[in-house]
């Protein structure tokens, strides 16, 4: 008759062990999950930091590019909170209903540089891009992320884009066309200038830093998504965001405000 | 239409990268299968794993590892560069060469259980009726690991034209040279372009399944000759 006991006993511990699990399972998965561009990867990982130790909350980010996020939003991805890399995604997904009203803002504009992995490759002009010295200029996917069609623009502008479009290598965001550059695998890319600055200083290499007179302004700007619409932290952070010693953490990387 | 000015370079590419890929992978594993079938060296255990790395990596992990290779700090793109050849990354051939070592496991594995599955008998026969031991390989090894020659073609081809993190890591998306159907196909629904996306996954679909089709029925015919 005892076995009766300990098959109950065994069922129960059973159970309550499947429900800490699952418990803990939540509570591990919870985060704030935030959906960022590629090239503010750098800036974000110390906000961040920053915004955990004095809030309290924690986040979870995710880094891509700006194109990629907006078509998982719109399958259903849970990210509370996107930092595009543009104005125009953030609007995007307002108008389809995918993000709060009047919810989008600045929280930064772009620089974007023709970087080279090798020192004094670049000269302070650009004229590089004219020359003959260079077999591959790496890009962003310009229709998915922005810094790639400002690429593209500056380009166009300075009329040489279908001087060089058969050197263009596309990468499938900023990340990865710093990659390319880094690796030396291409000997020239066009960079964000939060990729290859810090504090104002240029990290390693050569590079020219493109007149904002040759690409319409990178505006990036953050919203709040339908998940986190009455989400504490969600709100936390974007008025975080706002804040003095935020936008001089974000400037240190070269970004303006 | 657009939709054939866009995709059609990319299946050519692809079917083009395929193609080769198999077909040099066939000559290329064919030794190597033959060595690991019949060596007993100390050191068939350790390039057996290595052959069979591909398999079990990441093709992130190898895409970015070949990437680096490629590049002029890497070993082969060092030698490249000296012979002015510039470096193989985002071209063609720097994607076969991708495909090759991708794909390598497909096509020695195949071919080696298809040699070791023979035995030794069919070659000691052969060396009692005086046949050296190149001509064993071409008239008795060969012939009978025929059907696994073939799964190694079928699998390599398949395998390729599938590859995907490799192209993605070290492709570039360059038109006519480097973008592939899955890149395309990868590019069409990160633009949300879903219509043209439905439309080559379905080619590329209906294709692969006639390929393996056809295959399928050149084995058993096969078999059907040798009962």
């Amino acid at each position: 008759m005892t076995w009766r006991l300990d098959l109950i006993r065994r069922l129960q511990r059973n159970f309550a062990l499947a429900l800490m699990m699952l418990l803990s399972a939540c509570v591990h998965a919870s985060g704030l999950q935030v959906a960022v561009a590629s090239n503010f990867s750098g800036p974000m990982k110390i906000i961040a930091a920053v915004f955990e130790k004095e809030s309290g909350h924690k986040l979870r980010l995710a880094f891509g590019a700006t194109g990629q996020f907006y078509a998982q939003i719109r399958n259903g991805a849970p990210f509370a909170v996107l930092l595009a890399a543009d104005d125009e995604t953030p609007q995007r997904l307002i108008r389809d209903g995918h993000a709060v009203e009047d919810s989008a803002f600045t929280y930064a504009t772009g620089r974007l540089v023709l970087w080279s992995k090798k020192p004094g490759f670049v000269d302070s002009k650009g004229e590089i891009l004219k020359s003959d010295a260079f077999a591959r200029l790496a890009i962003a996917n310009p229709k998915l992320a922005p810094y790639g069609a400002a690429a593209i623009e500056t380009l166009s502008k300075l009329g040489l884009l279908e001087r060089i479009a058969p050197k263009l290598v596309e990468a499938s965001n900023i990340a990865q066309a710093f990659q390319f550059v880094a690796s030396e695998n291409a000997a020239l890319g066009f960079v964000a200038m939060s990729q290859v600055f810090e504090n104002g200083v240029l990290k390693e290499g050569s590079a020219w830093i493109v007149p904002n007179t040759l690409h319409a302004p990178i505006h990036q700007n953050a919203v709040l998504l339908n998940p986190g619409k009455n989400d504490p932290t969600a709100l936390a952070l974007i008025n975080f965001l706002k804040t003095e010693s935020a936008k001089s953490m974000i400037r240190s990387f070269g970004y303006h405000l | 239409m657009n939709f054939f000015n866009d995709a059609w370079p990319a299946i050519a590419l692809t079917l083009k990268l395929a193609g080769l890929s198999s077909g040099m992978l066939l000559i290329i594993a064919t030794p190597i299968a033959w060595w690991l079938s019949q060596t007993s060296s100390v050191w068939r255990k350790p390039i057996a794993a290595l052959i069979t790395l591909p398999l079990v990596l990441p093709p992130t992990v190898l895409g970015f590892y070949i990437l680096v290779m490629l590049g002029p700090q890497g070993w082969l793109g060092g030698l490249t560069q000296s012979l002015g050849l510039g470096v193989l990354s985002f071209s063609f051939t720097g994607l076969l060469i991708g495909s090759l070592i991708f794909s390598l496991p497909f096509a020695v594995q195949p071919i080696q259980y298809a040699f070791e599955a023979m035995g030794k008998r069919p070659l000691e026969v052969a060396a009692t009726l005086r046949a050296s031991p190149v001509d064993a390989f071409f008239s008795v090894a060969l012939p009978l690991a025929k059907p696994g020659l073939l799964t190694a073609t079928v699998l390599s081809f398949a395998h390729t034209i599938g590859e995907f993190g490799v192209v993605l890591m070290i492709g570039g998306n360059i038109p006519g040279q480097t973008r592939v159907v899955s890149t395309q196909i990868y590019g069409y629904v990160e633009s949300m372009a879903y219509e043209q996306a439905h439309l080559l996954s379905a080619v590329m679909l209906l294709f692969s399944f006639l390929v393996l089709l056809a295959l399928g029925q050149l084995k058993s015919r096969h078999d059907k000759v040798l009962t």
